[in-house]
């Protein structure tokens, strides 16, 4: 045999082995096959056990590449019939699985029984949004993706301004750079509401809106990069501080209970002023103090002010006729403090036993 | 900021009440993050001088340690090993609390008894380091028994860690923490002296030059030069003050400038004045391509665009006379003018620089510096005088010899003009809810440096030139009535709870998404959040091929994409619940998905761009409710079943199912041959889909849920909150029969082309108006049955208004069914 290891026999030798693999039918004859070719005793094999025998040394070294050549020309043959046959055999299979959905037969299906959990931030979110209907707010929301105008610039915030950087901003790869974005806040929908009313002749606004936000914040205990926001925006005649200030008193006493209540101190936000942060009282230690609270009874929930000037021009609205307040806060963080989450990641962990607590 | 209250105290005569000092800065909006006693719990510790040194046998971490200090020879266990006999180190003996509260007690270990703690810089709260004991050998007049306090200068002080806002560039130094303090507490603010101090009679422009040659860049810069300087280290106070500040202190030119920046919040760069060729700098735009070996050892190239929005490219250079880049203005020097110990004679640069340039040119280059920051957010022109006097006095008190050289350079020399702003005191009470007298308003400003004269309510205010977030016109009003409120107090403001008529209401979606919520959570479904950033190739995941939402600075790669479907990320928290032994999982999510622009689905046009003068093409979102059933003994048919009671809990008037030969976005990612559309059958618009998750999908992204079936249900929300899209059940009330009603079951023979809802539809209508309900109640195939065929079985259930039907009107209905269903070709059995 060994004398008559010619290209035209290896060239025989693949060809049945390749011949025998298209023939198969179904992945596990494929296998076979292969494994039958790749065997010490196939034909192919003994070929090339039978090299050593061979003396001249370029013919055997001829006849080596030829059988690796073989070898691998068989390798793909195998492969292009497993893809094949991959893609046949999930048609097959899927045709066997075939259902007609318009013929179902609903009567006699049992649904899952049992009740299930709404998820935590919208328990949440519902009931915010409930204590501000009941206050005479109408809720509504919008997009989460914005562009540069909605999310910065009518609010006060033109670009290259040093306060932009605050916010860690998610840039889309669309249009000019920088141009779309995930919003940041719920505040462009203050810009959306403004501009509808002016279009419209709608005013006063006394709005609340909620929705999903996103900061490139590394995810830890308190924060995460996809975080929901509940806003507030008022505009109506003779609306001042005052009122903003009763607001956020009624709102924390409403959702939080009679005992908590809110303070404001100074603060700086592009779209307000004057500006405020809002703390309320500690819901842990019930303002004694507490590691918390940092010993100092109160923690922080949100952000408010009077709408900025500059806010009124970008929309067109007359600040001596018209005033108002804005305030937002994280929902989420509500209820990690309403709860005493300890870590925020559990939130989108979606597992179900922590879910069913709620 | 860090705020020593000694530093403090220069600029008033503070109160030593920390509790009262920190609840006045909190209701200043200067919120104290944290208070450190300095200086607290060492009062105990001593100097100990090590005599002995022997190891514990059993031990290998600790040694015994004989000390003396003072008081006779101590034993004492010690873990540190930096240390020989003869050493002078820190003792804190039994009785003495540390800073941070740890007590000092006799302990045994091993059989020796340990008498007090030898103790490290980072124990001692004096530094970082707590690699070994902080050794005092070499320090000056430390000897056994004496207090470490005296030894090292320690003085009890006080800091505030002060969070200072974006639009309070002023309060971003111990002045101006200080004066709006004193504002606030009635106190006398007293501002930075002009020290008396040996000056060259040369003046300044015989040394050097300054000229500014794009002042919109540059709108001032003072120069001054220092003659006969000697570097070398600063006095201790003013290194110790530093270092409770939060700058390690460097040299005395270095450190100087370091301390007025935190002094008075004007950042100053010293140069050596021999490494300027020609002795003089330029202030101009960089030219484009223009390169720098900035301090740090990085070459930068200045003057070409960024990424950032109307990004121009716009960099600010100093240069030297000859008009080469020695420093990126307002951010970092260069490398060929550093101060180093030969230099004696300085140049120190003192200017203001545009925010908005500098904020760009920090972020393009990423370069983040101290003086950076505050070149951002806005520096007081006025201050450059002062700045550069006040550093030539701090590097006098270390270098006898120095010499100020006579009238440094400001360009402009002119002081710059306040702004003034008009202020109706009408406009701040009704925006404050207040009844404040102009002569109040006026009070209240004048503490903070606000110069105002009132006429018939209206107070005119000059606006100090420290205070930059102070706009002119419309908006300067709102500004200064921030300030007359936080003078006052924010908790002194009146509160109101403000009513008006129109009532409150939820919106359409709110409404839409509780309706859906509660029949989901009514078949035992919970409710999921998943993240809307997803990892490159989910689109393709679910058989889709569109381009990605792509985010250009993602956190992770895993987030670098937003979602199309909700169904990977659901069907992930399916799997993870099954990996956790949860048996029986029913998950479902209501949010949004987003659509390339370029996918030809839904997209979005809205204001972009400068002054919202653009118009971009923003991704389409669709809100979605996805269901996932991965419950035992479910399937496709549950799916359908699910879709049914959703549409009636809705109050959908007919939804119907119907299979899709083609795969639209809606079936992506489910089982090709058990999935379906759901149709609004009066407007034939896609409502949703329901059927299988495909398992290729499963064995991918959830191996524990593989071999399950999972059933899924999508509805397109926005669809349902279309009216042109989807009928609802109307409004009106149908009265119901009070006669009894019959039903009828029929089995027809109909090819597998005539559709289930064609034949419900004409078997219903030959029922005429005695019709209630029909159903199909049984599908079969098989022996009796031509092939390509099946038996459909319905149940109609038949009532009248106003009587009980005979068996006579039933028999002829039932032939007016049967004649119905044979029409469209179904055969009765």
């Amino acid at each position: 045999m060994s004398e008559e290891l010619t290209s035209e026999v290896i060239a025989d030798l693949l060809a049945t082995a390749i011949n025998a693999v298209a023939a198969t039918s179904s992945l596990a004859e494929l296998d076979h096959e292969a494994s039958q070719v790749r065997a010490k005793d196939s034909a192919l094999m003994l070929a090339r056990r039978s090299l050593g025998t061979l003396s001249d040394i370029d013919a055997r070294k001829a006849a080596g590449a030829l059988l690796n050549e073989a070898m691998s020309v068989f390798g793909e043959a195998v492969d292009a019939r497993r893809a094949a046959l991959e893609i046949s055999e999930r048609a097959s299979q899927l045709e066997a699985d075939r259902l007609d959905l318009t013929e179902v037969v609903v009567g006699d299906l049992r649904v899952p029984v049992g009740r299930g959990h709404a998820h935590l931030v919208t328990q949440t979110r519902a009931s915010l949004e409930a204590v501000f209907v009941a206050m005479g707010f109408t809720v509504t929301e919008g997009p989460e993706v914005e562009t540069d105008w909605y999310n910065f610039e009518a609010l006060n915030l033109p670009p290259g301004h040093p306060a932009r950087d605050m916010y860690d901003t998610m840039y889309l790869d669309i249009g000019e750079p920088e141009t779309v974005l995930l919003r940041t806040h719920t505040s462009p929908m203050q810009i959306h509401l403004l501009e509808q009313a002016v279009a419209e002749g709608t005013l006063p606004v006394h709005a609340a809106m909620a929705g999903r936000c996103y900061r490139l914040d590394t995810p830890d205990a308190r924060h995460l990069p996809v975080f929901h926001q509940i806003e507030g925006l008022v505009i109506d005649r003779n609306i001042t501080f005052a009122d903003l200030a009763g607001v956020i008193e009624t709102f924390t006493a409403a959702y939080f209970g009679p005992d908590i209540h809110a303070r404001l101190r100074p603060a700086y936000f592009p779209f307000t002023e004057p500006s405020a942060e809002f703390e309320i009282t500690c819901t842990i230690c019930r303002g004694v103090g507490c590691r918390t609270c940092s010993r100092t009874g109160w923690i922080e929930l949100g952000g408010c002010g009077m709408v900025d000037p500059a806010v009124f021009a970008a929309v067109g609205i007359d600040p001596v006729e018209w005033s108002g307040f804005a305030f937002g806060f994280g929902i989420d963080r509500c209820a990690q403090m309403r709860h005493q989450i300890a870590d925020m990641r559990s939130l989108i962990e979606n597992d179900l036993r922590f879910m069913r607590q709620f | 900021m860090r705020a020593p209250l000694s530093w403090l105290k220069e600029f008033a005569d503070f109160p030593d009440d920390v509790a009262l000092l920190r609840a006045t800065l909190d209701d200043l909006g200067l919120v104290v993050e944290d208070v450190e006693m300095v200086g607290e719990g060492l009062e105990d510790v001593v100097v100990a001088r090590i005599e002995e040194i022997s190891p514990i046998e059993g031990a290998d971490k600790v040694r015994r340690v004989i000390v003396e200090a003072g008081s006779g020879p101590l034993e004492i266990v010690c873990g540190a090993t930096n240390f020989a006999i003869g050493d002078l180190v820190p003792l804190a003996p039994v009785g003495a609390t540390l800073p941070g509260g740890f007590s000092i007690a006799t302990r045994k270990m091993r059989g020796v008894t340990s008498n007090g703690m030898l103790c490290s810089g980072s124990e001692l709260g004096l530094g970082d380091d707590h690699s070994g004991l902080l050794l005092l050998t070499e320090t000056f007049g430390a000897a056994p028994g004496e207090q470490i306090t005296t030894v090292l200068g320690i003085e009890p002080d006080v800091v505030f860690d002060v969070t200072v806002e974006g639009n309070r560039p002023d309060a971003w130094c111990i002045s101006g923490i200080a004066r709006d303090l004193a504002g606030r507490m009635g106190l006398v603010f007293r501002s930075t002296p002009i020290a008396e101090m040996p000056r060259s009679s040369t003046p300044t422009s015989m040394l050097a030059s300054a000229k500014v040659l794009d002042p919109e860049l540059c709108p001032r810069l003072g120069v001054a030069v220092l003659e006969d300087v000697e570097v070398g280290p600063s006095p201790a106070w003013l290194q110790r003050r530093l270092a409770l500040a939060g700058m390690r202190p460097i040299n005395n030119v270095v450190d100087a400038s370091n301390y007025v920046m935190l002094e008075l919040g004007q950042p100053t760069h010293p140069y050596d004045l021999a490494k300027i060729p020609n002795a003089g700098i330029r202030v101009r735009r960089a030219a484009s391509g223009e390169t720098i070996e900035t301090l740090d050892g990085v070459l930068r190239t200045l003057g070409v665009p960024g990424r950032g929005l109307d990004d121009a490219g716009i960099d600010c250079v100093i240069c030297d006379a000859e008009d080469t880049v020695i420093g990126i203005a307002g951010i970092m020097g260069g490398a060929t003018s550093e101060i180093d110990g030969s230099t004696t004679t300085v140049l120190l640069e003192a200017a203001t620089f545009d925010p908005i340039v500098t904020t760009r040119t920090s972020r393009r280059l990423a370069l983040r510096t101290e003086a950076a920051a505050r070149f951002s957010k806005g520096t007081d022109p006025a201050i450059i005088e002062t700045a550069m006097i006040r550093f030539a006095e701090l590097v006098s008190l270390s270098s006898s010899r120095v010499r100020l050289c006579d009238d440094p350079i400001v360009v402009p020399s002119e002081p710059p003009v306040r702004r003034q702003v008009l202020v109706p005191i009408d406009r701040v009470n009704g925006l404050l809810g207040t009844s404040l007298t102009s002569t109040e308003a006026m009070e209240l400003l004048a503490r903070l440096g606000f110069e105002a004269t009132a006429t018939e309510g209206e107070i005119t205010v000059l606006v100090p030139t420290n205070r930059p977030d102070i706009r002119s016109g419309d908006p300067g009003v709102a500004d200064i009535t921030e300030e007359i409120a936080r003078t006052a107090g924010y908790s002194t403001l009146p509160r109101r709870r403000p009513s008006w008529p129109q009532p409150g209401a939820p919106g359409e979606r709110q409404a839409l998404r509780g309706a859906v919520r509660e029949v989901m959570l009514g078949i035992g479904a919970s409710e999921a959040w998943t993240s809307s950033l997803v990892a490159p190739g989910e689109v393709a995941l679910i058989g889709l091929a569109e381009d990605e939402v792509v985010i250009t600075n993602p956190l992770t790669v895993e987030e670098s994409r937003l979602r199309r479907s909700l169904l990977p990320g659901l069907l992930r928290s399916i799997g993870r619940n099954l990996e956790r032994r949860q048996e029986s999982v029913a998950l479902f999510e209501i949010g949004a998905i987003f659509v390339h622009p370029s996918a030809g689905g839904p997209q979005r046009s809205t204001r972009a761009g400068a002054l919202g003068g653009h118009e971009a093409i923003v991704p389409g979102e669709s809100e979605r409710l996805h269901l996932l059933l991965a419950t035992d003994e479910v399937d496709a048919r549950t799916a359908v079943a699910v879709a049914q009671q959703l549409a009636d809990g809705l109050g959908l008037a007919r939804v119907i199912v119907a299979s899709s030969t083609e795969v639209g976005d809606m079936q992506a990612g489910l089982h090709p041959t058990r999935s379906a559309l759901l149709i609004d059958k009066a407007t034939s618009c896609v409502v949703g889909a329901v059927g299988e998750v495909d398992p290729r999908l499963v064995e991918q992204i959830a191996p524990s849920a593989k071999d399950r079936r999972i059933a899924s249900v999508e509805i397109d929300l926005d669809v349902l909150r279309d009216s042109t899209k989807v009928q609802r059940r109307p409004l009106e009330a149908t009265s119901v029969s009070r006669f009894p009603s019959s039903d009828l079951d029929l089995a027809f023979v109909a090819a597998d082309e005539l559709s289930v809802e064609a034949l419900l539809d004409a078997v219903g209508a030959g029922a005429g108006d005695l019709l209630e309900a029909i159903r199909l109640f049984d599908v079969y195939r098989g022996p009796g049955v031509e092939q390509g065929s099946r038996s459909l079985a319905v149940r109609c259930r038949l009532v009248a208004d106003d009587r009980t039907l005979s068996e006579a009107e039933l028999a002829t209905v039932r032939q007016s069914m049967i004649d119905s269903g044979a029409a469209i070709g179904a055969i009765l059995r």
